[in-house]
């Protein structure tokens, strides 16, 4: 069935920009921030929030010399932490890419595109702590669709999406997909048969990007 | 992937995802905290019917750096030797709760023959099975020649117009048959060379040349890397080839062939080498030689393959 | 079909409508052990009558090379249930090998298994006398003593084993044609085939098992063959397996030397790729060939090269076959499966025709192992060793259609035409409807009179 597009380039662009103030408003300027984005389209956003994070501190001319260092961004696989792999077919891990400086002592970002049950922050939480100690971590979301197992909740969110756990929330981006889009769809009607009820209850994946569907 | 018992029947795709994994794992490798929470709760036994510490403490780590629990199980000098049969054994495992078995055998098709006899659940992932099948050492093989061939740029690669030289004692080698499957699927064009007593009858069908002139056959193929296979010493009294000294001058890597090999071309050896015999020194140690980064690179490959068969639920 | 009881207590048969291996579709009477007669509209004359349109009616078959495993090996099989196996499979006579433990080397235990055979009743039981002390193959065994004793053995075979020693096979060879005996020899190089494991091929380098060359076979039929000229005695070759052999034999016999050679039925149709799974079940001495030796070994069959068909029938049990490949031991049961195997592999594929199957499974054989009372072709005053068989019938050949002790069967799960309706023995049924007559304790049919009254 056709999926329902709930938020178009220009919503997208809007909401990284907002986000990208409110990150630099809470962290008082862009010093000591890490973002690391959760593979596939999580690495995208950061690295485009992390552009315009640059781009927003050099404006607002903080820096003694003028020219803000660029904020460091990488990547965070988080598959080897999932505590849910004998229950799925066996995902292939993407590269995690830790910046030169590091994170201990830093404030890391994490950014995800969808957060639903919040399982995966939860292992990205545990991948963090292998990778050193930073001083504070943040959660940044394009799409916080609802449905939380876990007691994780974001501190900048592009938008609420509440959603049925039958629906499927589909994050385009233009690096990754040629094109800024958010679309929802209803699987209920696509699935023939019952749907799997540990995959549509009482485990979701908490990132059902398009990504995922083809797995 | 519920088992790993050969390379034979690894298509190109699974052996470069696994491979990949293997350099995400290798990654983990370098960081403080190289363990990871993986198989946390998984069990895997290595059961080792036959003497392989290197294997062994290989696997060992392997299964550690990703959070299971390992329990040896030496089958020699244990009850196995006093008539207990192979499926004992591993019903014995599965009630002691073993996700994986990880078997050395020394005979062949042990591996498969536990794998799909119906005795057990846990997966089955062959570390070496009689003349059979090292599918792990050709991994780490050719994680380590993919590495040294293509550098960061290692990722989705495979080994397409590599060519290989592998030497020695073919006939019994594991070690050989899993890496002529495994080359040859990554595209690389294998040459066996040995003295014909070593070299198995009906390989016609197989995806090789086989010559028995070493100096030719490096002339020939103007190779990328050579691997040395070990000779057993067993084989040195039983009329395979006249003498250790004629065997070492007509197959062994010399210092002269050592040096007539072209520069790019890397030494690959799986070890524990016969200095002297079936390698030179000079050709062991030199920095064109892989032996020590097969070693670390076991760790890495044999991760990912834990990874692989413990993992996955529905296909 | 089932039988229908036209007098009271009758130990005659008339067997209606059964066509011959000729062709003719007759009616056969059988009485007191022999064809009374064979023609249309045969009296039944009180005979119990029995059904046989559609089916075809050939001499019990012979098997020369069974094992029976008794005594020492009853876990996996006894005399009994090897005999029960056997009628199943159509065979009213086999030849049951000596390597027994202890082994079959002294009048003793021949005596012994020719009693158990004829104790139990199913079929004539014939047994095979060592040829060297214990199979060692360094002193020959008691031949003289087994040939005299009641068993009067005149086949001697080390088999399991190759009497390798040349000028050991030389005395052995020229000893028993004092008493126009026949030494049948498993030909294996042992040399050749130290630590072997399957085929030498594509098949064994693929799968890492130790190469068990053809050359090892050749080399010892060729060095008999020679012997056998040179001795004037009787060579049978057991099991031959390769094109090599075929070769060697088809030369042997242009030269008029003495040679007769079998085949078994597994080599006739299966080939080393089964090992591919390596599921111990398809280990055997000789392996299974290449697709090339079973062209070769149906054609030597059908040119008469090859003289018979023997099973090498080896039941092993459970754990002999449910390990590792090289842990496994070698051999297949084969009595049950033999006829349809042999249909399957010769009949099907037009190489032979019914009358030449007569002559491969049940004339030939009686007649190289000297099998008296066997193998005659049906005639009024033959012997009453006759089956009933249904060309027509296909199954799937399944643990149910075994009647040994052991299912070490190749052909488990696999499609095979042809079913064994009715063997009689002696004049009397061991097999009705394809199901084995039960027997008394005096080891006689059930259906015969004198035996109800004590069953």
């Amino acid at each position: 069935m056709a999926a329902r597009t709930v938020l178009q380039q220009a919503d997208i662009t809007r909401a990284l920009t907002r986000i990208a103030h409110e990150i630099l408003e809470a962290n008082k300027g862009s010093a000591g921030l890490v973002l690391l984005g959760i593979p596939t389209r999580g690495v995208e956003l950061a690295e485009r929030l992390a552009a315009l994070i640059t781009a927003f501190a050099a404006s607002s001319d903080e820096s003694v010399d003028g020219r803000p260092s660029p904020v460091p961004f990488g990547a965070l696989d988080v598959t080897m932490y999932r505590d849910d792999l004998a229950r799925h077919p066996t995902r292939s891990p993407s590269p995690t890419r830790i910046p030169a400086g590091g994170i201990d002592g830093k404030t890391v970002v994490l950014v995800d595109d969808v957060l639903f049950s919040g399982r995966t922050i939860r292992s990205a939480l545990d991948a963090i702590a292998d990778h050193g100690r930073p001083a504070a971590v943040r959660l940044a979301v394009l799409v916080d669709r609802g449905h939380r197992e876990l007691p994780i909740r974001p501190d900048y969110v592009g938008k609420n999406l509440p959603s049925a756990t039958s629906e499927r929330i589909n994050v385009l981006l233009t690096g990754t997909d040629g094109i800024d889009a958010v679309t929802i769809e209803d699987t209920s009607r696509d699935a023939p048969a019952a749907p799997d009820p540990d995959e549509a209850i009482t485990d979701p994946a908490d990132t059902q990007s398009t990504e995922e569907a083809t797995r | 992937m519920k088992h790993l018992l050969s390379t034979r029947d690894l298509d190109r795709d699974t052996a470069i995802q696994l491979l990949d994994i293997a350099e995400d794992m290798a990654a983990t490798q370098q960081r403080e905290v190289k363990k990871l929470p993986t198989l946390r709760g998984k069990t895997v036994v290595n059961l080792f019917f036959e003497d392989s510490t290197r294997t062994r403490i290989s696997f060992e780590a392997a299964a550690k750096r990703l959070s299971a629990d390992v329990i040896n199980f030496s089958a020699k000098g244990s009850s196995v030797s006093k008539g207990e049969s192979l499926q004992d054994t591993a019903q014995t495992l599965e009630a002691i709760g073993a996700d994986v078995i990880v078997i050395r055998h020394g005979s062949s098709g042990a591996p498969k023959v536990l794998a799909e006899s119906g005795w057990i659940a846990a997966s089955v992932l062959n570390a070496g099975d009689g003349t059979h099948e090292h599918p792990t050492q050709a991994l780490l093989d050719a994680f380590t020649l993919r590495r040294r061939i293509h550098g960061d740029a290692s990722r989705g690669a495979a080994l397409d117009g590599i060519t290989v030289l592998i030497v020695g004692d073919i006939l019994h080698s594991r070690v050989a048959r899993s890496n002529v499957w495994l080359l040859s699927t990554l595209g690389a064009e294998v040459t066996l060379v040995g003295p014909p007593t070593l070299i198995p009858h009906g390989i016609d069908g197989w995806p090789v040349t086989v010559a028995f002139d070493l100096d030719a056959a490096i002339a020939d193929t103007d190779p990328d890397a050579v691997m040395m296979l070990r000779v057993q010493t067993e084989r040195m009294h039983d009329a395979y080839f006249p003498s250790t000294r004629e065997y070492a001058s007509l197959w062994g890597l010399t210092a002269a062939r050592f040096a007539a090999l072209p520069e790019r071309a890397v030494v690959m050896h799986p070890g524990p080498m016969n200095r002297g015999f079936e390698i030179a020194s000079v050709a062991a140690d030199s920095a064109r030689s892989t032996v020590r980064e097969q070693v670390a690179n076991g760790v890495s490959t044999r991760m990912a393959a834990l990874y692989l068969t413990a993992t996955g639920g529905a296909a | 079909m089932s039988p229908t009881s036209a007098g009271n207590g009758t130990t005659a048969y008339l067997l209606a409508g059964a066509r011959l291996s000729d062709g003719r579709t007759v009616d056969i009477r059988l009485e007191s052990g022999v064809v009374t007669a064979v023609g249309d509209r045969v009296d039944a004359g009180g005979a119990t009558r029995i059904d046989a349109d559609g089916l075809i009616a050939l001499p019990g078959l012979v098997d020369l090379h069974t094992h029976l495993r008794e005594p020492g090996g009853e876990g996996a099989e006894t005399v009994l249930s090897g005999s029960r196996a056997a009628a199943v499979g159509g065979f009213t006579a086999v030849n049951a090998m000596a390597n027994t433990t202890p082994v079959a080397d002294t009048a003793s235990i021949v005596e012994q298994v020719q009693a158990l055979g004829d104790a139990a009743g199913y079929v004539t039981v014939r047994p095979i006398g060592a040829v060297t002390k214990g199979l060692a193959g360094t002193q020959l065994a008691d031949i003289g003593g087994m040939a005299r004793s009641k068993a009067r053995v005149r086949v001697f075979s080390d088999d399991g084993s190759c009497v390798a020693d040349p000028l050991l096979m030389r005395r052995a060879l020229e000893y028993i044609r004092t008493f126009d005996g026949v030494l049948a020899q498993h030909a294996q190089e042992p040399r050749l085939t130290e630590g072997a494991q399957l085929n030498e091929g594509p098949m064994s380098a693929e799968l890492g098992l130790a190469g068990w060359p053809a050359v090892a076979e050749e080399t010892i039929i060729a060095r008999d063959v020679l012997l056998a000229q040179h001795t004037g005695a009787r060579l049978h070759v057991c099991h031959l397996s390769t094109a090599g052999s075929v070769e060697v034999i088809r030369w042997a016999k242009a030269r008029g030397i003495r040679v007769t050679a079998e085949v078994t039925p597994h080599h006739l149709l299966l080939t080393d790729r089964l090992a591919a799974g390596y599921d111990a079940r398809f280990k055997v001495n000789p392996p299974l060939r290449s697709d090339a030796d079973v062209e070769a070994v149906r054609a030597g069959l059908a040119d008469g090269t090859i003289d018979i068909v023997a099973t090498d029938h080896a039941p092993h049990g459970h754990d002999a076959k449910h390990c590792e490949w090289s842990a496994a031991a070698n051999g297949m049961v084969g009595l049950e499966s033999a006829l349809s195997v042999v249909q399957e592999a010769m009949v099907e594929t037009g190489l032979l025709v019914w009358a030449d199957v007569e002559r491969v499974l049940s004339v030939a054989p009686a007649r190289i192992g000297g099998v008296e009372g066997h193998g005659q072709p049906i005639a009024v005053g033959s012997a009453a060793e006759i089956i009933l068989i249904d060309p027509s019938a296909r199954r799937d050949f399944g643990i149910a259609d075994l009647a040994g002790k052991s299912v070490n069967s190749p052909y488990l799960g696999r499609s095979l035409p042809g079913a064994v309706v009715a063997t009689f023995h002696l004049g009397a049924p061991t097999v009705l409807n394809g199901h084995i007559v039960e027997r008394g304790p005096l080891g006689r049919s059930s259906l015969e009179p004198n035996a109800t009254a004590h069953a």
